[in-house]
């Protein structure tokens, strides 16, 4: 595998290295020192940008807003600044309508030790996502960091125009260990990786249709992707929430009883579930592509 | 959280015209280093937060280090650390230098 | 008339009693304890594997269950402390004293057993040197051995896995000791015989397979910068110019750093063929990348290593493999091999002195020695020379006559100056010490002795210790090398210069090598899926390693 890893990228290299070269111009950048007010209290380091990068820059020369999280900063987790920064990203989206957003996520939600700040945050970036996307700005998101997408990140994530995964990205609200914690080691073993990729992964994600594509772990595939998204994906409205609600319905219905990825796989058409967590990221697209193919009249 | 100040007189500037460079994440084991070009070009000044505590004199002599090989001059660099190693801070420092010494592009 | 068939006297006795619970020599699972209290007596030395890797888990539970009225005071003798039942019985009173090499996992727990005198302590071994006793003063009464299968006349195939056991059979089967055998499956014939059958007296079939720890598995995705450094340092400053063909890497980041870096780092070098060709070694997923470039030519292992079977399979130029295909390890051979047959040992440890004396032991965790002691030693009776050999000697004893002067193993113990939770590795006093004066020891466990440590590499430097001419300037010289820490901080500016100027100790600066330089980019694999596409999906990880 040639290229430059998603996974291994700090934020800041991947909007660096995603956008066109140079075209990043950041706001409330680390030097504003808009750090936690709150980290102090618990005797945890901030960092100066508040663990996320907001801005805007060029896409193949087109312009669009960016936000990137960093996943190795207290896990990714939003908090009370970390949260405001993208809902005044996504709100100065709104204002200009035409600008496409890309969020890089890489978050396990919510941080303790802001829950109050943060929950709300997660309140307000959704209102403005959705402001935003009535607005007629697309929102996409990309998942492939070390934190996954988790908590009140899955919930943003749920309310984007499009998705792309890579295999390093889970995507849910409640984590492994949150469901094991709460339902025992028989509902869900949070120490079977296999188990929590076939079920929150990258992978499970696009055959479900909670993702819209997935690719390689390169800042490549992701930069082609979002522009591949930023083309397709659809016109918010009334209409196309109805056409989202009748796909999820369906899912329910269709799927309601899997016990596992598994069986959703192989209800799908898959030939050979098994084999599908070990798939490289090519010939799991061309599989993917082939028994479910992306619905874009929904979202 | 213990926070330390220092501040040194550095041989000459400090190469390049940018005005500010950031490298690393706090994280466990790891470090932030802010650095921006806004002293006097004989000055240098670094900052640090951390939250592990009785590492004084390795700070000052890591700090002092870096500074008699890097020639910092002009430059402030401010450290949020996540309780890096010695020799992870002093990376880091050179990583700085480094960057903001880069021709912008 | 004095009897001199006593022993054998003894174990036919023995044997008869465990009849009644065999039909030929297979006996039920569920009678594994019935059959333990027939065989063993009180008193007895027993060996139970206790290997470093493979755990006869079944046969240590049912050891652990038999009546104390019936079998008490065991005196255990095996390399390795592993499982929470190999101490469950000195909880329990079924054995009294240890002999043993390695008590990784168990530190915590053995260390305040060892306090609160529930164990009688006979000695911390190295893996050869335990094996030695076996045959002399430690024979066991009884042997607890597991392997992967038997057929029904107590052929036994150990398969990739087969480590300590042909060591503790020879030393038990031949003297009057009687074996017991736990297997995964009996068959009709086995792949391979690793272990005759008129040396196994009985065969007990476990439900589920015996426990193998992946040990030897090192999360590409986790080697630091620091750890690339220390590795481009060793690469450069030591194994070429050293030569160092013949070797044997400790376990650890740092060496699984290096391994990844002979392909990138180590192909600029220009160093293909002149260095790391022979090794005494288990399969490391992290050596993968750099047998796939052609570093390698051959590999003996102790054991083998979780999910890396159809690899060895698939490269039998490299590996010792039997006529089934799959590997055969051998630890005692492998551990003679790492010390008679390398020119250099690598590896790391948690504590350095001012000597150089280095050693696993903190205050409250006793993780014993393995196999470094004997690795990481100079063999006095060594005979052959190679090229690294005879230049290590040289530069120990440059006034010594060439004819008169033998070669020394380069021994390198290779750290990070500040450990876990920035602990310093270089400290005035070791540990052990304290902890020998505790526990009323005679020595204190000393993992490898200042004077056979030749080389000290960490992220500030390598330090030489053959070039240092008298103890100043070894303390110097480890100073030197000792980054930050207090240790370091108290360096004579001076004579370190000195130093410096003789090569006796190298910074990265002059060695070439820029820290900024030390990136994680030049790991010729960065994650566990990079090795498994290296090795063309040969390599099959561990599940706690991979997604699928």
């Amino acid at each position: 595998m040639t290229g430059i890893s998603w996974y291994e990228s700090s934020a800041r290299d991947r909007v660096r290295l995603l956008l066109d070269a140079g075209s990043l111009t950041e706001v409330i950048g680390p030097e504003q020192r808009e750090t936690s007010p709150h980290l102090d209290l618990f005797d945890l380091p901030k960092q100066f940008d508040d663990g996320i990068v907001v801005g805007r820059g060029r896409l193949s020369g087109k312009p669009v807003f960016i936000a990137a999280q960093e996943g190795r900063f207290m896990g990714g987790a939003f908090g009370e600044v970390h949260g405001a920064k993208l809902t005044g990203l996504l709100r100065a989206a709104r204002d200009a309508r035409t600008v496409p957003v890309l969020i890089l996520f890489d978050t396990g939600g919510v941080r303790l030790q802001e829950a109050n700040a943060g929950e709300l945050a997660i309140a307000e970036i959704m209102r403005a996502l959705i402001e935003a996307r009535c607005a007629g700005a697309k929102v996409i998101g990309l998942v492939g960091g070390r934190a996954g997408c988790y908590g009140g990140g899955g919930l943003v994530a749920g309310c984007c125009s499009a998705l792309a995964v890579s295999e390093h990205g889970r995507i849910a609200v409640s984590g492994p260990e949150v469901i094991e914690t709460n339902r025992g080691v028989e509902e869900f073993d949070s120490k079977d990786r296999s188990l929590v990729w076939r079920t929150m992964g990258g992978k499970n994600r696009r055959l479900i249709g909670g993702a819209d594509a997935f690719v390689d772990d390169t800042i490549e595939a992701f930069r082609a992707a979002a522009l591949h998204l930023i083309e397709r994906a659809p016109a918010f409205g009334l209409d196309m929430l109805k056409a989202e609600q009748a796909r999820l319905a369906e899912r329910l219905k269709r799927f309601g009883d899997c016990a596992d990825g598994l069986d959703i796989w192989k209800r799908e058409g898959a030939v050979d579930a098994a084999a599908i967590p070990s798939l490289s990221a090519e010939a799991f697209t061309t599989l993917a592509d082939k028994i479910r193919e992306p619905r874009y009249d929904a979202r | 959280m213990e926070t330390f100040s220092f501040r040194h007189k550095a041989e000459r500037r400090s190469a390049g015209t940018k005005a500010q460079a950031i490298v690393g994440v706090v994280a466990s084991g790891n470090l932030e280093v802010l650095v921006e070009r806004n002293l006097p070009d004989t000055e240098c000044h670094v900052e640090v937060s951390t939250p592990i505590a009785g590492f004084g004199p390795v700070w000052e002599a890591v700090v002092a280090d870096f500074v008699e090989r890097r020639s910092p001059g002009g430059l402030k660099l401010s450290i949020n650390d996540g309780g890096a190693r010695a020799d992870t801070v002093a990376l880091r420092l050179a990583q700085a230098v480094r960057l903001i010494e880069e021709d912008v592009r | 008339m004095a009897s001199w068939q006593k022993a054998q006297a003894a174990r036919n006795a023995r044997l008869q009693a465990g009849a009644k619970f065999a039909k030929g020599k297979i006996v039920q699972a569920a009678d594994a304890t019935v059959l333990l209290e027939a065989v063993i007596r009180p008193g007895d030395r027993v060996c139970l594997e206790g290997d470093n890797q493979k755990q006869a888990d079944l046969l240590a539970a049912a050891l652990a269950a038999v009546d104390v009225a019936k079998v008490h005071d065991l005196h255990m003798v095996q390399s390795g402390v592993v499982l929470a039942e190999h101490l469950d019985l000195f909880d329990k009173g079924v054995a009294k004293r240890l002999d043993y090499a390695y008590s990784g996992p168990q530190s915590t727990r053995i260390a305040r057993m060892l306090f609160g005198g529930k164990i009688e302590l006979g000695a911390v071994h190295t893996y050869l040197e335990l094996f030695a006793r076996y045959f002399v003063d430690l024979t066991p009464h009884v042997a607890l051995i597991v392997a992967v299968s038997a057929d029904r006349d107590g052929n036994l195939y150990t398969g990739p896995n087969t480590e300590d056991t042909p060591t503790v059979v020879e030393a038990t089967a031949f003297k009057d000791g009687v074996v017991v055998a736990q297997v995964n499956e009996i068959v009709d014939k086995v792949p391979r015989v690793d272990i005759p059958g008129d040396r196994v007296h009985f065969v007990v079939k476990s439900d589920k397979p015996f426990y193998v720890e992946p040990l030897f598995t090192r999360d590409p995705g986790a080697v630091t910068e620091t750890q690339i450094l220390t590795a481009m340092l060793a690469i450069k400053g030591i194994y070429a110019p050293y030569g160092v063909k013949r070797l044997n890497h400790g376990i650890g980041f740092n060496t699984a750093a290096i391994e990844l870096l002979l392909p990138t780092y180590g192909e600029r070098l220009g160093l293909k063929g002149k260095i790391a060709t022979h090794f005494a070694l288990n399969p490391h997923p992290t050596l993968i990348p750099a047998i796939e470039s052609g570093w390698v030519q051959q590999i003996h292992a102790f054991g083998g290593e979780v999910g890396m079977e159809d690899y060895v399979r698939a490269r039998p130029d490299i590996y010792f493999t039997g006529a089934d295909g799959s590997l055969r390890s051998n630890r005692a051979f492998c551990q003679m091999a790492g010390l008679y047959a390398c020119d250099m040992f690598i590896g790391s440890t948690l504590q350095i002195d001012l000597s150089g004396n280095s050693s696993t032991v903190t205050a409250s965790r006793i993780a014993g020695f393995g196999g470094a002691p004997n690795m990481g030693s100079d063999p006095h009776g060594r005979r052959h020379p190679s090229e690294p050999w005879l230049r290590a000697g040289k530069e120990a004893e440059p006034d010594t006559p060439a004819m008169l002067r033998r070669g020394r193993k380069l021994v390198v113990q290779i750290v990070e100056s500040f450990g876990d939770k920035n602990v310093p590795t270089f400290v005035e006093k070791l540990d052990a010490i304290e902890l020998a004066e505790k526990l009323g020891l005679e020595l204190a466990p000393i993992m490898v002795y200042a004077d056979d440590v030749t080389h000290i590499v960490s992220e500030a430097g390598i330090a030489n210790l053959l070039l240092c001419r008298n103890k100043d300037e070894r303390e110097q010289a480890i100073r030197a090398v000792a980054g930050y820490t207090d240790v370091g901080r108290k360096r004579d500016k001076r004579l370190v210069q000195q130093l410096r100027e003789r090569g006796a100790v190298r910074w990265p600066e002059d060695l070439g090598i820029d820290p900024l330089d030390a990136d994680r980019s030049l790991l010729a694999a960065r994650s566990i899926e990079d090795l498994v596409h290296w090795a063309g999906g040969l390599y099959m990880p561990p599940s706690r390693f991979r997604n699928w």
